[in-house]
């Protein structure tokens, strides 16, 4: 460690999802629609001094082998208007909405989301998606209209036009994504610019991030790979001419408690088990395979065929990459540890990213901020909505002990949370 | 008692930016236990304002009975964000959301988004109608016990109680379901401003998109008459178009600056009613003139027996009197009475 000052933690509130992550079994699981869930998870967000709190997005119904997939949480409502709610029942904490820049147009978002920061006193930001998919776009006029290598070419001269509604006055605009020209009818919001997230590891996410995000929330991995990736983002800011704090990298995390370190791997093994039922682990292996295996024994070995590549037995989730890769890995450690087909859809998925007590868990967030590995992280609970009650009672405290977070807010708005500036004008 | 008459106002407040504004009026509002308030909203730069919606979200939790109908424009935002969205003022409300609907009928709109010009009020009228349909088909999508949590057989949903809408028309086709499951109310409150003249014979094209938007769709008609004689005349039409089951109230100006005014306010909703359900109140001064409702209005009303004197139910659909709508794809559960053959043809015209 070197004697320069503590860096400090930020962290945020992940609502919870609609994937396996989200155990539904739990007797104390609750609604994934109602408000009070919505409401308590941020209230609890806001009693740990959050930085903010996160909602992600999905505008079609999963499916497998042309079924709507059962087996998860399924639903949500939509996010601008939960967020717009929660506005006021909270008063510091920062309200993220995931919005797809490909079935939405600038002006009617940059409104939406200008209006949320002046209804919340500048607390709004937007985590900027795109999408090629036209299994979605079934659900719009645009339809899948949108070619791969076009999603950030079209991300990123969408966020620009945002900006420059919200700095005000007249717009005028011509680019290969959109031809507009128009005013908004409201001012400037509070923060100059809502905050922009961007989500995504690939080399052209980084470079869109680098250029124009606040967050970029990344996926977790180890200290080392944490470390790559900060210096690589990091390292990619100055050609914008941006200093490296102007951009915090945030990856998503797990976490799970216990009074000893025995006890939390137990229950994270629990939560696991949980998590990847019988036909939970067959929808996984249909994911790589491509092919229907709802005849396939969950407690018996790999499915022996290879798997189809470009199949579309799967709709509506991200690609994983390369399913022969991905299936020879695994059929490597299902004969390395003598697993099943169940048994190594869990070893390989959904390992929580900390186990411990709270004292180890926190010194573990904490080690990984100081060694730049992070500026802080994304809590995604597997619990609606108490799941993270004991996070916020029993490891914020002792972030706070060792004075890497906060104890009271000391800004209003979720820039002054980030120690960002508000953008200059144009 | 007299019959109970239906009361709601406009809380449109032009260059005010701020929640605090808008949480007191809805505060005199829901003291006053009007129905619900409307705010309009378009995509023009003038005049000032919020998004709508996004501002009767911001009220919702801290109100308990009024109920909440924004303007939301069906001409240039997509049909499923607009269904999901004000699905979603139905949950946070906890069932007291409402949809004004609006069209973009302007070049300047258009430009805004750059996807194609402006077309005629007709047209707009015809593709509203539509994102009302598939609004209506999404809420649906979702049966109310779909979500099942069977721990036994590992199913959070049953797939079967979820439905594809397949809505194609001219302007959009959507496949569904929604992302989003029934909300509160079944279905949210459909409101459509109307005017007497979009009524009269000879009215254009236009217009009589409206009224055949407001027939099919509506559950509340916003209506601007000139005078009683003329929402009699309104009113009796409209009714003969979308049935029984339709609220019509009336707008009418509150500028209400002292006593005299009130006086001749509350003079006007008791004997004036010309075949409505009710008013709605537009206030010149927003503040001043629904602290007036709430303080001398409404009293006076509630004296005469005309107006309730609290919430006696908890979502709009209660306070208006109008029923939680059956749900087009479940399977039809045995009604207590057979309906009547013109019920029944009037359900499947108006719905």
């Amino acid at each position: 460690m070197t004697d320069r000052p503590l860096k400090q933690i930020h962290l945020a509130a992940h609502f919870p999802g609609v994937n396996n992550t989200t155990v539904w079994t739990d007797p104390a699981s609750r609604s994934q629609i109602e408000f009070a869930s919505f409401r308590h998870l941020a209230e609890t967000a806001e009693r740990g001094r959050f930085d903010f709190f996160f909602l992600a997005e999905g505008l079609r119904l999963r499916e497998v082998n042309g079924l709507i997939h059962d087996l998860d949480v399924v639903g949500r409502p939509e996010s601008i208007t939960v967020l717009g709610a929660l506005a006021a029942v909270t008063t510091h904490l920062g309200l993220a909405a995931t919005v797809n820049a490909t079935f939405n147009e600038p002006y009617e978002l940059a409104r939406r989301f200008a209006s949320l920061d002046h209804l919340s006193g500048g607390r709004a930001a937007w985590n900027v998606v795109t999408s090629s998919d036209a299994f979605t776009g079934e659900n719009f006029r645009r339809g899948g209209f949108l070619d791969r290598a076009d999603r950030y070419t079209r991300a990123a001269e969408f966020v620009q036009l945002a900006r420059e509604f919200w700095d005000g006055g007249l717009v005028r605009h011509s680019g290969p994504q959109f031809d507009v020209e128009g005013r908004l009818s409201l001012p400037r919001p509070p923060q100059g610019h809502p905050v922009v997230i961007q989500a995504g590891d690939s080399d052209e996410g980084r470079e869109f991030a680098a250029a124009t995000a606040d967050i970029i929330f990344s996926r977790h991995s180890t200290l080392t790979a944490g470390q790559a990736f900060h210096t690589d983002v990091k390292r990619r800011l100055a050609a914008y001419g941006r200093k490296p704090d102007e951009l915090k990298i945030m990856p998503g995390v797990t976490y799970v408690l216990g009074d000893t370190d025995e006890e939390a791997t137990e229950r994270a093994a629990e939560i696991r088990r949980a998590q990847v039922g019988p036909r939970t682990a067959i929808a996984y292996l249909e994911q790589v395979w491509g092919i229907d295996l709802s005849d396939h024994d969950p407690d018996g070995p790999l499915p022996t065929a290879d798997p189809v590549v470009d199949s579309t037995v799967v709709q509506g989730r991200t690609r994983i990459g390369d399913p022969l890769e991905i299936a020879a890995r695994w059929r490597a450690v299902a004969a390395e540890k003598r697993l099943s087909s169940r048994e190594l859809v869990i070893e390989v998925t959904g390992r929580q990213s900390f186990i411990g007590t709270p004292a180890a868990v926190a010194e573990q967030l904490d080690a990984y901020v100081q060694n730049d590995a992070a500026d802080g992280f994304i809590l995604v609970p597997h619990l609606t909505p108490g799941g993270l009650d004991d996070f916020v009672d029993q490891v914020v405290p002792l972030l706070q002990e060792r004075g890497v977070f906060r104890t009271e807010y000391t800004g209003t708005t979720l820039r002054d949370h980030l120690g960002l500036p508000v953008p200059g004008r144009r | 008692m007299p019959r109970q008459l239906h009361l709601s106002a406009a809380v449109d407040s032009p260059g005010r930016f701020d929640a605090g504004h808008f949480t007191a009026l809805a505060r005199h509002a829901e003291r006053a236990a009007l129905d619900f308030v409307t705010l309009d909203d378009s995509y023009a730069p003038e005049p000032h304002r919020l998004d709508a919606l996004a501002t009767f979200a911001r009220l919702a939790p801290l109100t308990r009975g009024l109920g909440l109908v924004p303007t939301v424009t069906t001409t240039h935002t997509e049909p499923f964000h607009t269904s999901i969205s004000v699905n979603t003022l139905d949950w946070v409300s906890e069932g007291r959301a409402g949809w004004l609907i609006g069209i973009s009928d302007t070049e300047a709109q258009a430009r805004a988004f750059g996807r194609k010009g402006v077309a005629p009020a007709d047209e707009l009228w015809a593709e509203a109608a539509d994102a009302a349909e598939v609004a209506a088909r999404l809420w649906d999508s979702w049966e109310d016990d779909a979500e099942i949590r069977d721990v036994a057989t590992g199913r959070f949903i049953d797939r079967g109680k979820l439905h594809y809408i397949d809505f194609a028309g001219p302007h959009f086709s959507v496949r569904g379901p929604s992302i989003t499951p029934r909300p509160p109310q079944g279905r949210p409150v459909i409101a459509v401003p109307v005017s007497a003249a979009d009524l009269a014979p000879g009215a254009p094209a236009g217009s009589r998109a409206r009224v055949e938007t407001a027939a099919r769709y509506a559950d509340v008609v916003l209506l601007d008459a000139p005078g009683p004689a003329a929402r009699l005349t309104a009113a009796t039409e409209l009714r003969l178009r979308a049935g029984e089951g339709l609220r019509i109230l009336a707008r009418l100006t509150a500028d209400l600056p002292d006593g005299a005014s009130i006086s001749a306010l509350i003079r006007e909703v008791t004997e004036g009613g010309g075949g409505v359900d009710g008013f709605h109140l537009v206030p010149a001064d927003p503040a001043r003139d629904l602290a007036a409702v709430a303080d001398h209005v409404v009293p006076a009303l509630r004296e005469r027996g005309l107006f309730r004197t609290g919430y006696t139910g908890t979502t709009l659909r209660d306070h208006l009197g109008l029923g939680r709508p059956a749900n087009r794809y479940a399977p039809a559960t045995p009604a207590p009475a057979a309906p009547t053959a013109t019920a029944a043809a009037h359900a499947e015209v108006t719905r």
